[in-house]
């Protein structure tokens, strides 16, 4: 197998630098998710202890 | 869409974040000159360079934060402190690790134990990492915020250190790229890396922005559960 050449590198480099940038945002995204569903859960027990007085 | 952007600052500085990213990419591949000692693996400084000064940015604005924990007692700092530290963690890992592939394509080797600048940096990074350990080890509260903020700026003096190691080393490999006579690159090269690093606060200041409102909004989610409940 040949060794990889400098633009394989380079690449390597780049690419590094992007997924990291990717998973940041799937980390927040999913962050996001649970923040959305916990919100949700609260606003239903506001509602459900308005109705009940 | 003006108020938009200046009521909502994560999302202003991750446009600006996006559009200097894309100008930098631009500019590295199709404007940038090969380098004529390196070849064209010398385009990965304009990535790893930024990144290890954003990294000592972070920590700097972290220390920063730190110190108005200590000084005047203002406990927002502290989530402040830790967000800019957390994003310094993982710039401090890019650096590493993009700085470890352009090793092997100029050096022929992933590491070397005998370079003072790499051997600080990773020294910086672990201290830091080390830093979680602590925060995550005590109760929240006050206590907290004042022995993280402490460490904060402990770690804040091996920045100069690490910056200079190359410079007092007697015997190195690591390039010299900026001494006392400027920085050693043509006009159009610099330009580039001014670019690229300016991409790379942006990016820092979006991360710093997008994880401080996340944050912020889990801590006003468990006031209301508390009072709910």
């Amino acid at each position: 197998m040949n060794p990889p050449s400098e633009w394989h590198y380079v690449a390597a480099a780049y690419g590094v630098v992007f997924v990291a940038v990717l998973v940041w945002v799937a980390i927040i995204a999913a962050k996001l998710g649970r923040l959305q569903r916990e919100l949700g859960d609260l606003v239903d027990q506001a509602r459900a202890r308005e109705r009940n007085g | 869409m003006r108020r938009t952007l200046a009521t909502n600052r994560p999302a202003a500085v991750s446009g600006l974040a996006v559009v200097l990213l894309a100008a930098s990419v631009a500019l590295i591949f199709f404007y940038a000159p090969t380098d004529a000692d390196q070849g064209f693996s010398q385009r990965i400084f304009y990535f790893h360079v930024p990144i290890a000064l954003t990294a000592y940015a972070c920590f700097g604005w972290g220390a920063w934060k730190a110190l108005r924990v200590l000084w005047k007692g203002d406990q927002r700092a502290d989530l402040e402190s830790y967000v800019a530290i957390h994003q310094g963690v993982i710039f401090g890992a890019l650096t590493l690790l993009t700085g470890s592939i352009w090793a092997r394509a100029s050096w022929g080797v992933w590491w070397s134990w005998s370079e003072n600048q790499l051997v600080l940096f990773l020294v910086l990074f672990l201290f830091y990492c080390a830093y979680f350990m602590l925060r995550f080890s005590l109760e929240p509260g006050r206590a907290r915020a004042n022995m993280s903020a402490v460490y904060a700026l402990f770690g804040v003096v091996l920045i100069p250190v690490s910056f200079l190691a190359i410079r007092l080393s007697q015997k190195f490999i690591h390039p010299v790229v900026f001494n006392s006579h400027g920085p050693q690159m043509t006009g159009s090269q610099f330009f580039t890396f001014c670019v690229s690093l300016a991409a790379m606060i942006a990016l820092f200041a979006a991360l710093y922005e997008v994880e401080l409102a996340g944050k912020r909004a889990d801590a006003h989610l468990r006031e209301l559960r508390e009072i709910l409940a």
